[in-house]
């Protein structure tokens, strides 16, 4: 039986008197790739920033009800050690533009003031660019700026770089909107590969990338979860017409 | 209107225009049969390139569609039901052809005792029935009327099973009647596969509207 690493019940979160994200409840499967769509101010992000404590940066952002992780609230962690185990790759490519590809991959480590011997962080920069499939790309000029990259790589850049803290979750916010077809392409593989050793939450306004790429779908609609399930039964068979008029393009 | 929707809408106009097209076939190459009409027939053989010419053009319009607007949920399972009804009604009129094919090689009308002993008139009504019936159910997106073309298949699978036996004893007292008695089997085996086609069709009205699979299964449970 495959086990729940993320579990919301109740889930609401608000900006000021704004209330964004209604009630979810949802349970998210270890070593699966989780699509959200759901049409622009639907709640899809709000809820992503929540799930890693990013939502309460924002002035006047507020949530409640249950947001565990491994049956531990998120919220009664410290926020830090959450964006350690829920990693999350943005809409464009940010990889920090100072810095090295190499520093790059190892930021997370040495923003967080944690020391490594050498021969430690040559490993986790190899591992961590491995499984992103760049190694073979930049492995001769890894002291060059993370900037020098093509937008596909930069992207795969951030990813290896959240990869690196060894997280449980990675969370993507419209992770391809930038970039072109072979690009995306090559990230939509990546997202295979990476479900094997971690569980994948992806927002998407792409509807064929949902289809392409994730095991379930969750539609959000007016900040409400209106439907969750399998990709395949979303993609064929919806149970729920605003889903159905949503991805058949006929939502008015 | 999305896009995507005036193109189903099309595509829906261009399958009902074959259905009517292929009934129409049917119907004529029945009363060429019961008429003898070889003018009547040598018109349905004629009128099967554009059926041919309908299934290409509707192969061509899902396929288009396929690849332009990545259809889903109920848009994919109609063009997939489209799609599949577009090989059966096709078939459908390569069977009118050929009965129409018969009258214009056969030397005489058939005998009338033949026509009634072995019920083929009854099954040819059924036949015809059906294809009518599966044709309104898609164009009313009607599930009821659908699963009733299954029932309907019941007599087009009697007067088969029973056609040998029937024509076995007719020609013991009439063996002159052998060589329409053959033709007439081949005929009767046609409409028992107009009847298998027409319920393959409500099959895809039911997936299309409904996402069930009856294929393979017990259409009555």
């Amino acid at each position: 039986m495959e086990s729940t690493v993320i579990k919301s019940r109740n889930f609401n979160a608000s900006f000021g008197s704004n209330h964004v994200v209604k009630n979810v409840n949802i349970d998210i499967p270890r070593n699966h790739v989780i699509a959200v769509m759901g049409p622009s101010g639907c709640g899809k992000t709000t809820y992503l920033r929540c799930i890693n404590r990013m939502h309460e940066l924002i002035p006047g952002a507020t949530c409640e009800g249950e947001m565990k992780l491994n049956e531990e609230d998120v919220y009664q962690m410290h926020p830090i050690f959450v964006r350690l185990k829920i990693g999350m790759v943005f809409q464009r490519p940010n990889p920090f533009p100072n810095l090295s590809i190499y520093d790059n991959v190892i930021a997370g480590y040495k923003l967080n003031g944690i020391k490594l011997p050498k021969a430690e962080r040559d490993r986790i920069v190899e591992h961590s660019l491995t499984r992103v499939a760049l190694w073979n790309e930049v492995k001769d000029s890894l002291n060059k700026k993370g900037s020098f990259l093509s937008g596909g790589q930069q992207q795969r850049l951030c990813i290896a770089r959240a990869v690196a803290m060894e997280p449980e979750v990675l969370l993507f916010d419209e992770p391809t909107s930038a970039l072109d077809p072979i690009s995306t392409s090559t990230v939509e593989e990546l997202f295979h590969e990476l479900k094997v050793n971690y569980t994948l939450i992806i927002v998407t306004h792409n509807m064929q990338q949902a289809a392409r790429v994730s095991d379930k779908t969750a539609f959000f609609f007016l900040g409400e979860l209106v439907e969750y399930d399998d990709t395949k039964i979303m993609f064929t068979n919806p149970k729920d017409n605003r889903t159905q008029n949503y991805i058949t393009g006929r939502f008015s | 209107m999305a896009q995507i929707e005036t193109e189903l809408q099309l595509l829906k106009s261009e399958a009902i225009n074959m259905w009517t097209l292929v009934n129409s076939q049917l119907n004529k190459a029945r009363e060429a049969f019961l008429t003898f009409d070889k003018d009547l027939a040598r018109e349905v053989v004629l009128k099967e390139k554009r059926v041919n010419g309908s299934e290409l053009k509707i192969d061509r319009d899902c396929e288009n569609i396929f690849a332009l607007f990545c259809p889903v949920a109920i848009d994919l399972r109609f063009l997939l039901a489209v799609l599949k009804i577009n090989s059966n009604l096709e078939r459908i009129g390569d069977i009118a052809e050929g009965i129409a094919k018969y009258v214009i090689d056969a030397e005489a009308p058939f005998s009338k005792e033949l026509l009634e002993v072995s019920r083929v008139l009854p099954m040819y009504e059924e036949a015809v029935g059906m294809l009518e019936d599966t044709q309104s159910a898609f164009e009313k997106e009607d599930t009821i009327l659908a699963r009733g073309v299954f029932k309907r298949d019941d007599l087009l699978d009697a007067v088969n099973k029973s056609s040998n036996k029937v024509l076995e004893a007719h020609l013991k007292a009439h063996p002159e009647d052998t060589a329409q008695a053959l033709w007439l089997i081949s005929i009767i085996r046609r409409l028992e596969r107009v009847g298998d086609q027409a319920k393959n069709v409500a099959e895809e009205i039911i997936f299309y509207l409904e996402a069930k699979v009856l294929k393979h299964s017990k259409k009555f449970a």
